[in-house]
Protein backbone atom coordinates (compact mmCIF):
# COMPACT_ATOMS: atom_id res chain seq x y z
CA UNK A 1 0.00 0.00 0.00
CA UNK A 2 2.99 2.62 0.87
CA UNK A 3 4.10 2.26 -2.95
CA UNK A 4 2.27 1.44 -5.92
CA UNK A 5 1.99 -2.33 -6.38
CA UNK A 6 4.07 -4.08 -8.82
CA UNK A 7 1.47 -6.52 -10.45
CA UNK A 8 4.24 -7.64 -12.84
CA UNK A 9 6.53 -8.67 -9.90
CA UNK A 10 3.15 -10.65 -8.45
CA UNK A 11 2.66 -12.19 -11.00
CA UNK A 12 6.20 -13.50 -11.25
CA UNK A 13 6.03 -14.79 -7.59
CA UNK A 14 3.25 -16.63 -8.49
CA UNK A 15 4.99 -18.18 -11.44
CA UNK A 16 8.00 -18.98 -9.78
CA UNK A 17 6.11 -20.53 -7.12
CA UNK A 18 4.23 -22.99 -9.21
CA UNK A 19 6.98 -23.92 -10.88
CA UNK A 20 8.64 -24.82 -8.18
CA UNK A 21 6.16 -26.59 -6.96
CA UNK A 22 5.18 -28.86 -9.47
CA UNK A 23 8.87 -29.96 -9.27
CA UNK A 24 9.08 -30.35 -6.01
CA UNK A 25 7.78 -33.39 -3.55
CA UNK A 26 4.26 -34.36 -5.04
CA UNK A 27 4.28 -31.90 -7.77
CA UNK A 28 2.48 -33.46 -11.36
CA UNK A 29 5.22 -32.19 -13.21
CA UNK A 30 7.62 -36.05 -13.51
CA UNK A 31 4.05 -37.69 -12.84
CA UNK A 32 3.00 -36.11 -15.91
CA UNK A 33 6.30 -36.96 -18.07
CA UNK A 34 6.71 -40.52 -16.47
CA UNK A 35 3.18 -41.22 -17.36
CA UNK A 36 3.87 -39.56 -21.36
CA UNK A 37 6.86 -42.00 -21.34
CA UNK A 38 5.42 -45.15 -20.10
CA UNK A 39 2.20 -44.99 -21.90
CA UNK A 40 4.01 -44.05 -24.99
CA UNK A 41 6.31 -47.15 -24.97
CA UNK A 42 3.47 -49.28 -24.17
CA UNK A 43 2.47 -49.12 -27.95
CA UNK A 44 5.20 -50.96 -29.50
CA UNK A 45 4.43 -53.95 -27.52
CA UNK A 46 0.88 -53.74 -27.73
CA UNK A 47 0.69 -53.64 -31.79
CA UNK A 48 4.11 -55.41 -32.39
CA UNK A 49 7.11 -54.39 -33.56
CA UNK A 50 6.07 -53.67 -37.21
CA UNK A 51 8.19 -50.45 -37.86
CA UNK A 52 5.50 -49.38 -40.91
CA UNK A 53 2.67 -49.58 -38.41
CA UNK A 54 4.35 -48.00 -35.45
CA UNK A 55 5.34 -44.78 -38.06
CA UNK A 56 1.65 -44.59 -39.30
CA UNK A 57 0.47 -44.27 -35.25
CA UNK A 58 3.22 -42.49 -34.15
CA UNK A 59 2.04 -38.77 -34.50
CA UNK A 60 -1.45 -39.75 -33.16
CA UNK A 61 -0.42 -41.97 -30.31
CA UNK A 62 2.46 -39.09 -29.07
CA UNK A 63 -0.51 -36.40 -29.10
CA UNK A 64 -2.96 -38.48 -27.68
CA UNK A 65 -1.06 -39.76 -24.68
CA UNK A 66 0.45 -35.91 -24.38
CA UNK A 67 -3.27 -35.14 -24.14
CA UNK A 68 -4.31 -37.54 -21.29
CA UNK A 69 -0.53 -36.59 -19.12
CA UNK A 70 -1.68 -32.75 -19.86
CA UNK A 71 -4.94 -33.78 -18.34
CA UNK A 72 -3.81 -35.63 -15.27
CA UNK A 73 -1.50 -33.20 -14.24
CA UNK A 74 -4.03 -30.23 -14.44
CA UNK A 75 -5.70 -32.03 -12.07
CA UNK A 76 -4.22 -30.47 -8.92
CA UNK A 77 -3.91 -27.21 -10.87
CA UNK A 78 -6.50 -25.36 -8.39
CA UNK A 79 -7.37 -28.52 -6.22
CA UNK A 80 -4.06 -27.91 -3.85
CA UNK A 81 -4.39 -24.51 -3.56
CA UNK A 82 -8.40 -24.70 -2.92
CA UNK A 83 -8.01 -27.33 -0.13
CA UNK A 84 -5.05 -25.37 2.10
CA UNK A 85 -6.92 -22.06 2.02
CA UNK A 86 -4.10 -20.09 -0.04
CA UNK A 87 -6.74 -19.54 -3.06
CA UNK A 88 -8.35 -17.42 -0.94
CA UNK A 89 -5.44 -14.89 -0.67
CA UNK A 90 -4.34 -15.84 -4.60
CA UNK A 91 -8.34 -14.47 -5.80
CA UNK A 92 -7.30 -11.50 -2.92
CA UNK A 93 -4.25 -10.36 -4.61
CA UNK A 94 -3.43 -7.47 -6.44
CA UNK A 95 -3.59 -9.19 -9.78
CA UNK A 96 -7.06 -10.70 -9.30
CA UNK A 97 -9.08 -14.31 -10.67
CA UNK A 98 -7.88 -13.27 -14.02
CA UNK A 99 -4.12 -12.23 -13.05
CA UNK A 100 -4.05 -15.79 -11.15
CA UNK A 101 -5.34 -17.99 -13.67
CA UNK A 102 -3.14 -16.59 -16.35
CA UNK A 103 0.26 -17.20 -13.90
CA UNK A 104 -0.81 -20.39 -13.03
CA UNK A 105 -1.65 -21.35 -16.63
CA UNK A 106 2.22 -20.13 -17.89
CA UNK A 107 3.65 -22.21 -14.48
CA UNK A 108 1.64 -25.37 -15.80
CA UNK A 109 3.08 -24.64 -18.94
CA UNK A 110 6.65 -24.43 -18.21
CA UNK A 111 7.11 -27.04 -15.43
CA UNK A 112 4.66 -29.73 -17.37
CA UNK A 113 3.20 -29.28 -21.18
CA UNK A 114 6.64 -27.97 -22.26
CA UNK A 115 8.35 -30.72 -21.05
CA UNK A 116 6.31 -32.75 -22.75
CA UNK A 117 6.78 -31.31 -26.05
CA UNK A 118 10.60 -31.37 -25.43
CA UNK A 119 10.51 -35.32 -24.50
CA UNK A 120 8.35 -36.27 -27.68
CA UNK A 121 11.46 -36.51 -30.31
CA UNK A 122 13.01 -39.06 -27.97
CA UNK A 123 9.20 -41.37 -28.17
CA UNK A 124 9.55 -40.60 -31.68
CA UNK A 125 12.50 -42.95 -31.98
CA UNK A 126 10.79 -45.19 -29.92
CA UNK A 127 7.77 -45.04 -32.28
CA UNK A 128 10.03 -45.39 -35.99
CA UNK A 129 8.49 -41.91 -36.76
CA UNK A 130 10.39 -41.18 -40.15
CA UNK A 131 12.98 -38.12 -39.97
CA UNK A 132 11.02 -35.59 -42.08
CA UNK A 133 8.31 -35.65 -38.82
CA UNK A 134 10.54 -34.71 -35.96
CA UNK A 135 10.37 -30.85 -36.74
CA UNK A 136 6.89 -30.63 -37.38
CA UNK A 137 6.08 -32.95 -34.16
CA UNK A 138 8.06 -30.48 -31.83
CA UNK A 139 6.68 -27.85 -33.34
CA UNK A 140 3.00 -28.51 -33.62
CA UNK A 141 3.58 -29.60 -29.88
CA UNK A 142 5.20 -26.12 -28.95
CA UNK A 143 2.28 -24.50 -30.57
CA UNK A 144 -0.52 -26.71 -29.13
CA UNK A 145 0.25 -27.42 -25.68
CA UNK A 146 -0.26 -24.07 -24.32
CA UNK A 147 -4.37 -24.76 -25.20
CA UNK A 148 -4.02 -27.87 -23.49
CA UNK A 149 -3.04 -25.80 -20.73
CA UNK A 150 -5.25 -23.24 -21.34
CA UNK A 151 -8.59 -25.56 -21.99
CA UNK A 152 -7.33 -27.69 -18.75
CA UNK A 153 -7.77 -24.45 -16.18
CA UNK A 154 -11.73 -24.05 -17.09
CA UNK A 155 -11.84 -28.02 -15.73
CA UNK A 156 -9.64 -27.42 -13.41
CA UNK A 157 -11.34 -24.60 -11.72
CA UNK A 158 -14.62 -25.71 -12.66
CA UNK A 159 -14.03 -28.67 -10.61
CA UNK A 160 -12.04 -27.76 -8.24
CA UNK A 161 -14.36 -28.02 -5.21
CA UNK A 162 -15.85 -31.23 -6.17
CA UNK A 163 -14.46 -34.22 -4.40
CA UNK A 164 -12.52 -36.39 -6.43
CA UNK A 165 -13.64 -34.33 -9.89
CA UNK A 166 -10.22 -35.38 -11.77
CA UNK A 167 -12.76 -38.01 -13.97
CA UNK A 168 -15.16 -35.08 -14.25
CA UNK A 169 -12.66 -32.88 -15.21
CA UNK A 170 -11.58 -35.15 -17.71
CA UNK A 171 -15.10 -35.91 -19.41
CA UNK A 172 -15.40 -32.15 -19.54
CA UNK A 173 -12.00 -30.95 -21.15
CA UNK A 174 -11.18 -33.90 -23.53
CA UNK A 175 -13.79 -33.10 -26.00
CA UNK A 176 -12.47 -29.61 -26.11
CA UNK A 177 -9.17 -31.09 -26.95
CA UNK A 178 -10.20 -32.74 -30.36
CA UNK A 179 -9.61 -29.35 -32.50
CA UNK A 180 -5.98 -29.14 -30.97
CA UNK A 181 -5.16 -33.03 -31.30
CA UNK A 182 -7.04 -33.17 -35.13
CA UNK A 183 -4.99 -30.22 -36.28
CA UNK A 184 -1.70 -31.29 -34.54
CA UNK A 185 -1.23 -34.38 -35.79
CA UNK A 186 -2.40 -33.29 -39.33
CA UNK A 187 0.78 -30.63 -39.01
CA UNK A 188 3.15 -34.03 -38.08
CA UNK A 189 1.17 -36.54 -40.76
CA UNK A 190 1.51 -34.05 -43.50
CA UNK A 191 5.24 -33.55 -42.50
CA UNK A 192 5.02 -37.42 -42.71
CA UNK A 193 4.28 -37.67 -46.40
CA UNK A 194 6.07 -35.05 -47.71
CA UNK A 195 3.34 -32.39 -48.25
CA UNK A 196 3.14 -28.55 -46.84
CA UNK A 197 2.06 -28.89 -42.49
CA UNK A 198 1.78 -24.82 -42.48
CA UNK A 199 -1.97 -25.07 -42.89
CA UNK A 200 -2.41 -27.53 -40.00
CA UNK A 201 -0.20 -25.39 -37.85
CA UNK A 202 -1.87 -21.88 -39.26
CA UNK A 203 -5.28 -23.76 -37.73
CA UNK A 204 -3.39 -25.01 -34.82
CA UNK A 205 -2.24 -21.67 -33.51
CA UNK A 206 -5.85 -19.93 -34.25
CA UNK A 207 -7.24 -23.02 -31.32
CA UNK A 208 -4.34 -21.97 -29.58
CA UNK A 209 -5.11 -18.45 -29.59
CA UNK A 210 -9.39 -18.81 -29.22
CA UNK A 211 -8.37 -20.83 -25.75
CA UNK A 212 -6.10 -17.82 -24.56
CA UNK A 213 -8.82 -15.70 -25.22
CA UNK A 214 -11.50 -17.97 -23.28
CA UNK A 215 -9.83 -19.80 -21.34
CA UNK A 216 -8.52 -17.18 -18.89
CA UNK A 217 -11.99 -15.64 -19.11
CA UNK A 218 -13.80 -18.62 -18.21
CA UNK A 219 -11.59 -19.78 -15.60
CA UNK A 220 -11.58 -16.49 -13.65
CA UNK A 221 -15.28 -16.87 -13.61
CA UNK A 222 -15.38 -20.42 -12.60
CA UNK A 223 -12.84 -19.57 -9.67
CA UNK A 224 -15.06 -16.99 -8.69
CA UNK A 225 -17.78 -19.15 -8.65
CA UNK A 226 -15.66 -21.86 -6.60
CA UNK A 227 -14.88 -19.72 -3.51
CA UNK A 228 -18.66 -18.88 -3.14
CA UNK B 1 12.39 -4.16 15.84
CA UNK B 2 13.70 -1.74 13.92
CA UNK B 3 10.64 -1.96 11.30
CA UNK B 4 8.52 1.10 11.58
CA UNK B 5 4.78 0.98 11.45
CA UNK B 6 2.76 3.11 10.24
CA UNK B 7 -0.54 4.39 11.70
CA UNK B 8 -3.86 4.44 9.76
CA UNK B 9 -6.48 6.49 8.52
CA UNK B 10 -8.01 7.73 11.40
CA UNK B 11 -11.50 8.26 9.73
CA UNK B 12 -11.81 4.94 8.12
CA UNK B 13 -15.08 3.22 8.38
CA UNK B 14 -16.81 -0.12 7.30
CA UNK B 15 -20.16 -0.29 7.54
CA UNK B 16 -22.90 -3.12 7.12
CA UNK B 17 -26.56 -2.32 6.87
CA UNK B 18 -29.29 -4.88 6.84
CA UNK B 19 -27.05 -7.50 5.76
CA UNK B 20 -28.93 -10.62 4.66
CA UNK B 21 -26.74 -14.13 3.04
CA UNK B 22 -28.09 -16.93 1.92
CA UNK B 23 -26.30 -20.26 1.70
CA UNK B 24 -27.81 -23.26 -0.59
CA UNK B 25 -31.09 -21.65 -0.23
CA UNK B 26 -31.45 -21.56 3.50
CA UNK B 27 -31.09 -17.61 4.64
CA UNK B 28 -28.19 -18.11 7.28
CA UNK B 29 -28.66 -14.26 8.78
CA UNK B 30 -30.60 -11.64 7.98
CA UNK B 31 -31.27 -7.97 8.65
CA UNK B 32 -27.68 -7.54 10.30
CA UNK B 33 -26.07 -4.21 10.75
CA UNK B 34 -22.67 -3.54 12.33
CA UNK B 35 -20.31 -0.52 12.44
CA UNK B 36 -16.40 -0.52 12.69
CA UNK B 37 -14.29 2.68 12.70
CA UNK B 38 -10.55 2.84 13.06
CA UNK B 39 -9.19 1.50 15.91
CA UNK B 40 -12.41 -0.77 16.52
CA UNK B 41 -12.12 -4.64 17.49
CA UNK B 42 -15.46 -6.16 16.75
CA UNK B 43 -15.88 -9.75 18.10
CA UNK B 44 -18.44 -11.85 16.51
CA UNK B 45 -20.13 -14.09 18.56
CA UNK B 46 -22.96 -16.85 18.21
CA UNK B 47 -23.26 -20.58 18.24
CA UNK B 48 -22.07 -22.92 15.17
CA UNK B 49 -24.23 -22.14 12.28
CA UNK B 50 -25.09 -18.66 13.17
CA UNK B 51 -23.32 -17.37 9.73
CA UNK B 52 -19.72 -15.88 11.61
CA UNK B 53 -17.47 -17.37 8.80
CA UNK B 54 -20.16 -16.33 6.36
CA UNK B 55 -20.38 -12.77 7.19
CA UNK B 56 -16.18 -12.92 7.44
CA UNK B 57 -16.68 -14.59 3.92
CA UNK B 58 -18.75 -11.97 2.02
CA UNK B 59 -17.02 -9.38 3.53
CA UNK B 60 -13.86 -10.36 1.52
CA UNK B 61 -16.00 -10.66 -1.36
CA UNK B 62 -16.41 -14.07 -1.93
CA UNK B 63 -20.11 -14.43 -1.26
CA UNK B 64 -22.60 -12.05 -2.77
CA UNK B 65 -25.11 -10.43 0.14
CA UNK B 66 -28.75 -11.51 -1.07
CA UNK B 67 -29.73 -7.86 0.23
CA UNK B 68 -28.52 -4.78 2.56
CA UNK B 69 -25.25 -2.74 2.03
CA UNK B 70 -21.61 -2.86 2.90
CA UNK B 71 -19.65 0.21 2.50
CA UNK B 72 -16.12 1.31 3.10
CA UNK B 73 -15.51 5.11 3.99
CA UNK B 74 -11.43 5.77 3.50
CA UNK B 75 -10.63 9.79 3.24
CA UNK B 76 -12.44 10.60 0.09
CA UNK B 77 -12.87 7.16 -0.80
CA UNK B 78 -16.34 5.91 -0.80
CA UNK B 79 -16.71 2.14 -2.06
CA UNK B 80 -19.87 -0.23 -1.95
CA UNK B 81 -17.54 -2.90 -0.87
CA UNK B 82 -13.93 -3.67 0.89
CA UNK B 83 -11.62 -3.04 -1.73
CA UNK B 84 -9.19 -6.46 -1.69
CA UNK B 85 -6.07 -3.54 -1.06
CA UNK B 86 -7.77 -2.52 2.54
CA UNK B 87 -7.74 -6.44 4.04
CA UNK B 88 -6.03 -9.27 5.58
CA UNK B 89 -7.83 -12.46 6.07
CA UNK B 90 -7.57 -15.76 7.65
CA UNK B 91 -10.19 -18.71 7.16
CA UNK B 92 -10.28 -22.20 8.45
CA UNK B 93 -7.22 -23.91 6.62
CA UNK B 94 -3.89 -22.06 7.43
CA UNK B 95 -2.57 -21.05 3.70
CA UNK B 96 0.59 -22.62 4.18
CA UNK B 97 2.21 -25.06 1.50
CA UNK B 98 3.27 -28.20 3.29
CA UNK B 99 6.68 -28.81 1.75
CA UNK B 100 7.98 -25.23 1.37
CA UNK B 101 9.63 -23.78 5.10
CA UNK B 102 7.99 -21.40 6.59
CA UNK B 103 10.71 -18.39 5.43
CA UNK B 104 9.57 -19.48 1.96
CA UNK B 105 5.36 -19.57 2.61
CA UNK B 106 6.04 -15.89 4.29
CA UNK B 107 8.25 -14.50 1.61
CA UNK B 108 5.94 -15.68 -1.01
CA UNK B 109 2.87 -14.16 0.80
CA UNK B 110 4.50 -10.82 0.91
CA UNK B 111 5.42 -11.08 -2.41
CA UNK B 112 1.48 -11.96 -4.11
CA UNK B 113 0.36 -9.37 -1.45
CA UNK B 114 2.25 -6.51 -1.98
CA UNK B 115 5.31 -7.78 -4.87
CA UNK B 116 7.72 -6.41 -2.81
CA UNK B 117 10.43 -8.93 -1.89
CA UNK B 118 10.86 -9.42 2.76
CA UNK B 119 13.93 -8.45 4.48
CA UNK B 120 14.99 -10.42 6.93
CA UNK B 121 14.90 -7.78 9.87
CA UNK B 122 10.96 -7.62 8.54
CA UNK B 123 10.86 -11.44 8.28
CA UNK B 124 12.37 -11.92 11.92
CA UNK B 125 10.02 -9.03 13.80
CA UNK B 126 7.03 -11.13 12.16
CA UNK B 127 8.39 -14.48 13.09
CA UNK B 128 8.88 -12.91 16.88
CA UNK B 129 5.16 -12.43 17.44
CA UNK B 130 4.56 -15.58 17.93
CA UNK B 131 7.64 -17.35 18.87
CA UNK B 132 8.20 -18.93 15.49
CA UNK B 133 12.05 -17.81 14.99
CA UNK B 134 13.43 -21.60 15.08
CA UNK B 135 10.94 -22.87 12.74
CA UNK B 136 12.23 -20.64 9.72
CA UNK B 137 13.72 -22.59 8.24
CA UNK B 138 11.83 -26.11 8.88
CA UNK B 139 8.92 -27.15 6.27
CA UNK B 140 5.70 -26.51 7.38
CA UNK B 141 4.72 -30.15 6.91
CA UNK B 142 6.15 -31.29 10.54
CA UNK B 143 4.22 -28.48 12.38
CA UNK B 144 1.64 -29.47 14.89
CA UNK B 145 -1.39 -27.80 14.36
CA UNK B 146 -1.10 -25.12 16.70
CA UNK B 147 2.59 -24.24 15.02
CA UNK B 148 0.74 -24.13 11.84
CA UNK B 149 -1.96 -21.89 13.04
CA UNK B 150 0.68 -19.85 14.72
CA UNK B 151 2.43 -19.72 11.13
CA UNK B 152 -0.65 -18.78 9.61
CA UNK B 153 -1.36 -16.14 11.52
CA UNK B 154 2.33 -14.48 11.15
CA UNK B 155 0.53 -12.86 7.89
CA UNK B 156 -0.70 -10.16 10.06
CA UNK B 157 2.43 -9.14 11.21
CA UNK B 158 4.04 -9.72 8.14
CA UNK B 159 1.26 -7.48 5.64
CA UNK B 160 0.28 -3.80 6.59
CA UNK B 161 -3.31 -3.85 5.79
CA UNK B 162 -6.04 -1.61 7.98
CA UNK B 163 -8.74 -4.01 8.00
CA UNK B 164 -8.27 -7.98 9.93
CA UNK B 165 -11.08 -10.21 9.51
CA UNK B 166 -10.28 -12.86 11.38
CA UNK B 167 -11.68 -16.34 11.81
CA UNK B 168 -11.23 -18.43 14.91
CA UNK B 169 -7.94 -16.92 15.31
CA UNK B 170 -7.27 -18.46 18.48
CA UNK B 171 -7.95 -22.33 17.30
CA UNK B 172 -5.52 -24.57 18.62
CA UNK B 173 -3.40 -21.59 20.56
CA UNK B 174 -1.58 -22.36 23.94
CA UNK B 175 -2.79 -19.32 26.68
CA UNK B 176 0.46 -17.39 25.83
CA UNK B 177 0.07 -17.16 22.04
CA UNK B 178 -3.79 -15.97 22.47
CA UNK B 179 -2.48 -13.34 24.61
CA UNK B 180 0.20 -12.77 21.92
CA UNK B 181 -2.78 -12.80 19.59
CA UNK B 182 -4.51 -10.09 21.63
CA UNK B 183 -1.80 -7.98 21.96
CA UNK B 184 -0.87 -8.07 18.69
CA UNK B 185 -4.79 -7.09 18.06
CA UNK B 186 -4.52 -4.38 20.49
CA UNK B 187 -1.86 -2.96 18.58
CA UNK B 188 -2.88 -3.13 15.60
CA UNK B 189 -6.60 -0.75 16.84
CA UNK B 190 -3.85 1.69 18.65
CA UNK B 191 -2.89 2.45 15.10
CA UNK B 192 -5.77 2.74 13.87
CA UNK B 193 -6.57 -0.34 12.43
CA UNK B 194 -9.81 -2.28 11.87
CA UNK B 195 -10.38 -5.75 13.49
CA UNK B 196 -13.11 -8.17 13.10
CA UNK B 197 -12.68 -11.54 14.71
CA UNK B 198 -15.06 -14.66 14.91
CA UNK B 199 -14.22 -16.31 17.71
CA UNK B 200 -15.59 -18.57 21.19
CA UNK B 201 -12.48 -17.76 23.32
CA UNK B 202 -11.90 -13.99 25.28
CA UNK B 203 -9.06 -12.29 23.52
CA UNK B 204 -8.62 -9.98 26.41
CA UNK B 205 -9.19 -6.92 23.93
CA UNK B 206 -11.78 -4.44 24.86
CA UNK B 207 -13.98 -4.01 21.86
CA UNK B 208 -17.91 -4.32 20.41
CA UNK B 209 -19.51 -7.34 20.53
CA UNK B 210 -21.84 -8.87 18.08
CA UNK B 211 -24.37 -11.33 18.74
CA UNK B 212 -25.08 -13.58 15.84
CA UNK B 213 -27.83 -14.83 17.37
CA UNK B 214 -29.72 -11.74 17.37
CA UNK B 215 -29.91 -12.08 13.51
CA UNK B 216 -31.15 -15.11 13.01
CA UNK B 217 -33.79 -15.44 10.34
CA UNK B 218 -37.44 -14.90 12.11
CA UNK B 219 -39.29 -17.82 9.38
CA UNK B 220 -37.53 -20.51 8.38
CA UNK B 221 -38.37 -20.28 3.89
CA UNK B 222 -36.48 -22.36 1.82
CA UNK B 223 -36.05 -20.68 -1.46
CA UNK B 224 -37.56 -22.55 -4.39
CA UNK B 225 -36.07 -20.81 -6.50
CA UNK B 226 -33.05 -21.88 -5.56
CA UNK B 227 -33.73 -25.37 -5.96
Amino acid sequence: MSAQISGARVFLALVRRDVRLAWSQGGGALLALGFFFVAVSMFPFGVGPAPQVLARIAPGVIWVVALLAAVISLDRLYQADYEDGSLDDLVLSPIGPMGVSAAKVLAHWLSTTLPLALLAPALGVLMNLPDQAYGALIFSLLVGTPALSLIGSVGAALTVAVRRGGVLMLLLILPLYVPTLIFGVGAVDAAMSLTDPAPHMALLAATTLIALVVGLFASSAALKLALE
Amino acid sequence: MDVVKKTYDSSATLTGTDLTCRRGGRIVFEGLGFEAQAGDFVCLRGSNGSGKSTLLRSLCGFLPQASGQVSWLAGNEKNDHLPADTFLQSGHQNGLKPNFSLKENATFFVSLMTGRALSDAELQAAAAVFDLQHLLDDPVQYFSSGQRHRAALMRFALVERQVWLMDEPTVGLDAANRSALGQLITNHSARGGIVIAATHDPLGVEGKELNMDDFQPKTSVVDEAWL
